[in-house]
């Protein structure tokens, strides 16, 4: 069986990448997919913490991974939405333009 | 029970003042009602003075009638009631019939003299009102309401010597005749101020507690100033001072020639028949204080005189000699009467001094009279001769003006005190007598017959200018002669009717009040109250005898310098002038007085004001603009402080506020990546310190 380590290793490394993509991208949808990445790293940190934990019949981590899937799906749909928002309003989807709210 | 009369003595000057106010509202043109309204009160007030002087002498000699009322109350008690009220006694009788007999007189007289006035109205409104304040003064028994009244009298003769105002030198005369006189009314006023602090009282008479009354004398005679003399002596001196501006006695007497500036109605009313005879009358009422000293309180008779009745008497016989020398000089008509009034105002103060009040005030009230006609008679030879006031310019006025020649001549003779049928006589031979009869001195006795040799030469020096001869008024050249050209001829004519029945009234007074005070009949004496007896028996044919011979030798000397060979031309020199020019031009120039209060007094003054004005500029001013300096140097360093450290500290302030805030701003760059990298950043920062954390635990 493979160790936990290996686990929080790719977990660390996908959330590494989201983390990169969404601070680095300017297009909003590659920012957009970069924290989909991220929650997913944290997902997969939920279900192995889940099943090398001591009681794994209890699906506790099955559960908070299926909430966050849920809320990963709402986030992105409210997010798409903003996007196209951003972007009718601006004609555009670099989100350095979107920056009307500077101090 | 106090009759009707005394109750209502008031009305007597108050219709003239009522008349006055009315005439003061009318509009210019209404001039022969102002006129009317004038000569209507004051013959109203005559028959009212007339009643008083008949319920006075039904009164017993040295009554008093008197009516006291509370002006207003300044603190509680008896004590803080000031009181005023009019007294009703003979001297007051005497007084009211006279100045309204005479006023009446010179009120219709005025409407002939000022008839070509455009003033007319104001004239007649200021001649009321004068009218008033001079009864005012006459009733008065409070010495209160007598300042009162004597200042309003100050005022109207202010205002009518400068009538005609637009005549700097009138406007000058007026000055200075309220100036003089305002020297002495100070001196009345402390001599008042003093009076009340020591009796508490400035009425006359109170039953008992006035200030003319035995207790009140009682408690000043014997009362010391520091000085050495009595309080009665101080008070009564600073009185007299008062009298003697009013009266134009020397050294204040320089007015009273100015004061001719005036219309002659006014010179013959106010400054010589009236007001100023006010200053005689004051020291009449107030004769109690001068005459009194400790031993004739206690003993009636043989006193000796007081101190300050020896003042008035040597002031009274100095200017009675001094005046009459001034006017032997003089060419102007009306200066020369004026002098002689200045002289016989000092007669009347002497006769005070010498003989008590019924001797001073018998002069007082015949030279009223025949010192009216001869400024009214002088007054119609001006209106005659258009306006000339110089006598060079006169003479041979004795075939154009009749009926002035004679009323003139009638007073003229009057005040010469041509002996037995003129009132002057009379009145002059009591003072005379009196002061023979003087136990302090004989000197006074001897200027007053000087002073009587010099009026009768001048007045026959006058009398020969304007009356006799030829009129020189024609013959010379000036604006003067032109403008009598085109008056339609210069041959002088009699003035009308309604100025020359006065004049004849008067004369007939003037000769007439002679029989009211003859040593053989001394009635107005008697009335007047106290007929000093001083020296009687032979003396009194003898001494009449010797200022008969007196006069004459002043008359024969006058006639013999000027009217036998009288001026032919205007420009010729005087008489006199010829034989001791020296002395003429020290006459003529009165003595050179007036130049040596200009060098004097008035440059001290005006050095003094000069100091004064120094002083107020650089010392209290210094003082006052190095407070100001102050108080602007000061808020100058507070604005200072508000402006560069209030003001600059908050601003200062305000601007670091916004300049960080401005700097933290820029933090908010709006960038949601930039954020999530600080997060990121912050995140990593926490992993970092909660592995080193959780290593070092």
């Amino acid at each position: 069986m493979t160790s936990l380590a290996a686990y929080l290793t790719l977990s660390a490394f996908l959330f590494c990448i989201g983390l990169a993509g969404a601070l680095t991208r300017r297009n909003a949808i590659i920012v957009l997919v970069g924290i989909e990445l991220m929650l997913n790293a944290a997902n997969l940190n939920f279900i192995a913490f889940w099943r090398f934990s001591e009681n794994p019949e209890a699906l506790t981590g099955l559960m908070f991974a299926i909430f966050s899937i849920g809320i990963a799906a709402a986030e992105a749909a409210v997010g798409l939405a903003l996007i196209i928002a951003i972007y009718r309003h601006y004609k555009t989807a670099n989100v350095d333009e979107a920056n009307t709210l500077r101090g | 029970m106090t009759p009707w009369i005394v109750k209502n003595l008031w009305l007597i000057p108050a219709l003239p003042a009522l008349a006055a106010g009315v005439s003061a509202l009318l509009p210019r043109r209404q001039r022969t009602l102002s006129a009317g309204l004038a000569i209507g009160s004051v013959g109203i007030s005559l028959l009212l003075a007339l009643c008083a002087f008949a319920n006075a002498l039904g009164q017993p000699v040295e009554a008093k009638q008197y009516f006291n009322f509370a002006w207003f109350e300044f603190a509680a008690g008896d004590a803080g009631v000031l009181k005023l009220g009019w007294v009703l006694d003979p001297l007051t009788a005497v007084m009211l019939v006279m100045v309204t007999f005479v006023g009446l007189l010179i009120f219709i007289y005025s409407v002939g003299y000022m008839a070509h006035d455009e003033n007319f109205t104001r004239f007649f409104t200021f001649l009321s009102l004068f009218a008033g304040a001079m009864l005012g003064v006459v009733i008065a028994n409070s010495l209160l309401l007598l300042f009162i009244c004597w200042e309003l009298v100050g005022l109207t003769s202010y205002l009518l010597i400068g009538f005609w105002y637009h005549k700097p030198s009138a406007a000058a005369a007026a000055k200075k005749a309220f100036i003089t006189t305002r020297i002495g009314d100070v001196a009345l006023l402390l001599g008042m101020v003093w009076l009340y602090s020591e009796t508490g009282t400035l009425l006359f008479y109170d039953n008992g507690g006035g200030c003319l009354e035995q207790n009140a004398l009682a408690a000043l005679v014997t009362r010391a100033t520091s000085l050495g003399m009595t309080v009665s002596t101080a008070i009564a001196l600073l009185i007299f001072t008062g009298a003697v501006g009013k009266s134009g006695q020397v050294p204040l007497h320089v007015w009273l020639p100015d004061a001719m500036e005036g219309p002659t109605p006014v010179s013959a009313l106010i400054h010589a028949a009236t007001m100023v005879a006010a200053g005689v009358f004051l020291v009449a009422r107030t004769f109690p204080i001068f005459g009194s000293t400790v031993e004739s309180l206690v003993a009636d008779g043989a006193a000796p005189v007081s101190g300050a009745l020896q003042v008035v008497t040597w002031i009274g016989a100095i200017t009675a000699v001094f005046a009459a020398s001034i006017a032997v000089a003089q060419n102007d008509i009306k200066r020369i009467l004026a002098y002689s009034t200045v002289s016989q105002l000092g007669y009347m103060m002497m006769g005070l001094g010498v003989g008590g009040v019924a001797v001073g005030m018998f002069h007082l009230i015949t030279h009223a009279f025949f010192k009216a006609l001869l400024f009214m008679g002088a007054g119609s030879v001006i209106h005659g001769c258009h306006e000339e006031q110089d006598i060079r310019r006169m003479g041979g006025l004795r075939k154009y003006m009749p009926v002035t020649f004679a009323t003139y001549a009638i007073g003229m003779l009057a005040l010469a005190g041509f002996p037995l049928f003129f009132s002057g006589f009379w009145s002059k031979d009591e003072i005379l007598h009196a002061a023979h009869g003087w136990p302090a001195s004989h000197i006074p006795f001897y200027l007053g017959m000087i002073g009587a040799f010099l009026t009768a030469f001048y007045m026959t020096r006058q009398v020969a200018a304007v009356f006799f001869g030829s009129y020189r008024g024609g013959t010379h050249h000036g604006e003067k002669a032109r403008e009598s050209e085109a008056h339609g001829g210069h041959a002088p004519h009699e003035s009308p009717a309604v100025m020359t029945w006065p004049l004849i009234v008067l004369a007939v007074c003037a000769i007439g009040l002679s029989v009211i005070g003859t040593p053989w009949w001394p009635w107005f004496q008697e009335f007047l109250g106290k007929h000093h007896e001083a020296g009687e028996g032979g003396g009194v044919v003898g001494l009449m005898l010797f200022s008969s011979v007196i006069v004459f030798l002043g008359l024969g000397v006058g006639w013999w310098l000027y009217g036998r060979r009288p001026w032919q031309r205007a420009d010729e020199p005087d008489a006199l002038e010829v034989a001791r020019g020296d002395i003429f031009s020290l006459l003529r120039n009165k003595y050179y007085i007036d130049e040596i209060y200009e060098l004097t007094v008035i440059r001290f003054n005006a050095w003094w004001a000069r100091v004064c004005d120094l002083l107020d500029r650089w010392l209290w001013g210094g003082v006052v603009q190095l407070v100001s300096y102050a108080v602007v140097g000061l808020s100058w360093v507070n604005r200072m402080f508000d402006e560069y450290v209030v003001n600059l500290g908050f601003d200062q302030g305000c601007k670091r506020l916004t300049l960080g805030g401005k700097m933290f701003s820029r933090l908010q760059s709006g960038q949601a990546q930039t954020y999530l990298r600080i997060i990121g950043a912050g995140l990593v920062v926490l992993v970092i310190l909660l592995i080193r954390g959780s290593r070092g635990g």
